[in-house]
């Protein structure tokens, strides 16, 4: 079996369109939420949303390229450019490889809706033009990306709720891991349109705490009050060691284990035990004591539900070993789709720069958190492997592990 | 609609829409060929046909359509089919 590692990340999310500027928001634990007015006149419950901008395509897209790309697809661009660069693999190694894509999406609620609001308008099917069909459906990001860089390996979209992108990393992993493919581009991508956010605000899911957007995501505090949306896209290439090697590539980290599992239970709520059975299989696949992990980048959204169980599975887990952790969601917001994967990016750049990004707004624990070392503030720390934690609606639960290489 | 107008308007979406050198646009040169279209940009050339002139391309039609010119005169005799209507 091959041995699995990260060669590129890329990501283009509220805590910056570089990596740079992304570690540089999680070092000094900068917020990228915004209060958008416009939800509010729409009629959300919440106006919170993370603020992220619309990639400007003309110029590095020509006008087919571009004209099937819906946000989604947008975005996934943009963080597999730079994925790729950092990678080092150019469109020739592409052309000679039987490279893949999987990626995470669970939604193109806006190129759908503004496609239909066509039809409505002009009653006729025809004056959409060429450009919806390849918008509107769910796998918008692999199909224009697959076709951009004329890939030639495993391609399709993961669909698994706020799990995707984390789910995404792990087909890779096990694509390369049984050999079966050598590179893949993995990643997740969520868009942020007004259209997208309303029926999961429709729930109360959101945080309501509008006069603080920056203070509005509080995962594990006991005064969160709910989920503030996100999102944007985040790309991780995955690589055959051996591939790796040959091309002397720079290997930021290694993929150790997946875990996964269903709650088989209630649709919305968490279940303790499914998300321990996930954490199980990554640890017991990793081949890692639990004690092992330095650092976890926790799923937590801020959802007094949803967090208490994350607490207290992680407690049940790593409680006695008081393990580092933190849930970068208290800055960027939930990116959904997107988030399994943009954390495996946060958290290959915290790994690559020494450093545990807080978990901001964490101020009064809960009786579930203040079992576990919550890490309100950015602190300094060597960290040789991490464990990353995604779940979504459906029961779906997903647990990656990375290691530094060596 | 002025013939001019016509062939202003034209150029102008295919400039815009088409991202089309508009040096390159010239009456008696092959349309398909200089805008490189194919089977899904001429969906898309229906959608900016009705939107700039508010008629509806049929497919057939383009069978008929080689240069530019051929695209002028077809656009104007349309344009003038529908203010006479």
């Amino acid at each position: 079996m091959n041995r699995v590692v990260i060669t590129g990340i890329g990501t283009w999310s509220c805590l910056g369109k570089t990596l740079d500027e992304v570690k540089n928001s999680l070092f000094t634990g900068k917020s990228g939420i915004i209060l958008d007015q416009s939800r509010k006149e729409m009629g959300y419950r919440s106006g919170l949303t993370g603020y992220v901008e619309r990639p400007q395509l003309k110029g590095l897209l020509d006008r087919r390229q571009r004209a099937g790309m819906a946000e989604p697809a947008e975005y996934a661009y943009m963080a597999t450019i730079e994925a790729l660069k950092v990678a080092g693999i150019e469109q020739d190694f592409i052309d000679q490889n039987e490279v893949g894509i999987i990626y995470g999406n669970d939604s193109v609620a806006g190129a759908t809706i503004e496609a239909n609001d066509i039809v409505r308008a002009k009653k006729d099917t025809t004056l959409l033009g060429s450009g919806p069909i390849f918008q509107t459906m769910n796998c918008t990001a692999t199909m224009n990306l697959s076709t951009i860089f004329k890939l030639k390996g495993i391609n399709y979209t993961l669909g698994a709720a706020c799990a995707s992108g984390s789910h995404s990393i792990g087909m890779g992993y096990l694509m390369i891991k049984w050999g079966l493919q050598q590179q893949v581009i993995c990643g997740g991508t969520q868009e942020t349109n007004n259209y997208t956010f309303g029926a999961f605000d429709g729930l109360s899911a959101f945080s309501v705490r509008e006069n603080e957007p920056a203070k509005a995501s509080r995962p594990f505090d006991k005064g969160r009050d709910g989920l503030i949306p996100s999102g944007g896209a985040a790309t991780v290439i995955l690589e055959s060691l051996e591939s790796a090697q040959k091309r002397g590539a720079n290997i930021l980290a290694e993929v150790i284990g997946y875990g996964f599992s269903s709650n088989g239970d209630h649709i919305s709520n968490s279940s303790v035990d499914g998300q321990t059975r996930s954490l199980s299989m990554a640890i017991r696949e990793a081949n890692i004591d639990a004690k092992e992990v330095d650092y976890i980048n926790a799923h937590a959204t801020s959802t007094p539900g949803g967090d208490k169980v994350e607490a207290q599975a992680l407690s049940h887990i790593f409680g006695e070993y008081k393990t580092p952790v933190s849930s970068t969601k208290s800055m960027t917001g939930h990116e959904c789709w997107m988030a399994g994967a943009s954390e495996i990016v946060y958290s290959t750049l915290m790994m690559q720069n020494d450093f545990i990004a807080p978990n901001i707004n964490f101020e009064t624990p809960d009786e579930d958190s203040e079992k576990l070392n919550i890490i309100a503030e950015t602190k300094e720390a060597k960290l040789n492997t991490i464990l990353s934690n995604s779940f979504g609606f459906g029961g779906t639960n997903s647990t990656l592990i990375i290691k530094k290489f060596a | 609609m002025t013939e001019a107008e016509i062939i202003k308007t034209v150029n102008s979406f295919l400039v815009e829409e088409f991202e089309v050198d508009e040096n390159k646009i010239k009456p008696g040169s092959n349309l398909r060929d200089t805008l490189e279209l194919d089977s899904l940009d001429y969906v898309d050339l229906v959608v900016v046909i009705e939107s700039n002139f508010g008629f509806k391309v049929k497919g057939e039609d383009f069978t008929t359509i080689h240069t530019f010119q051929d695209f002028y005169n077809y656009c104007y005799a349309k344009v003038k089919e529908k203010e006479i209507a």
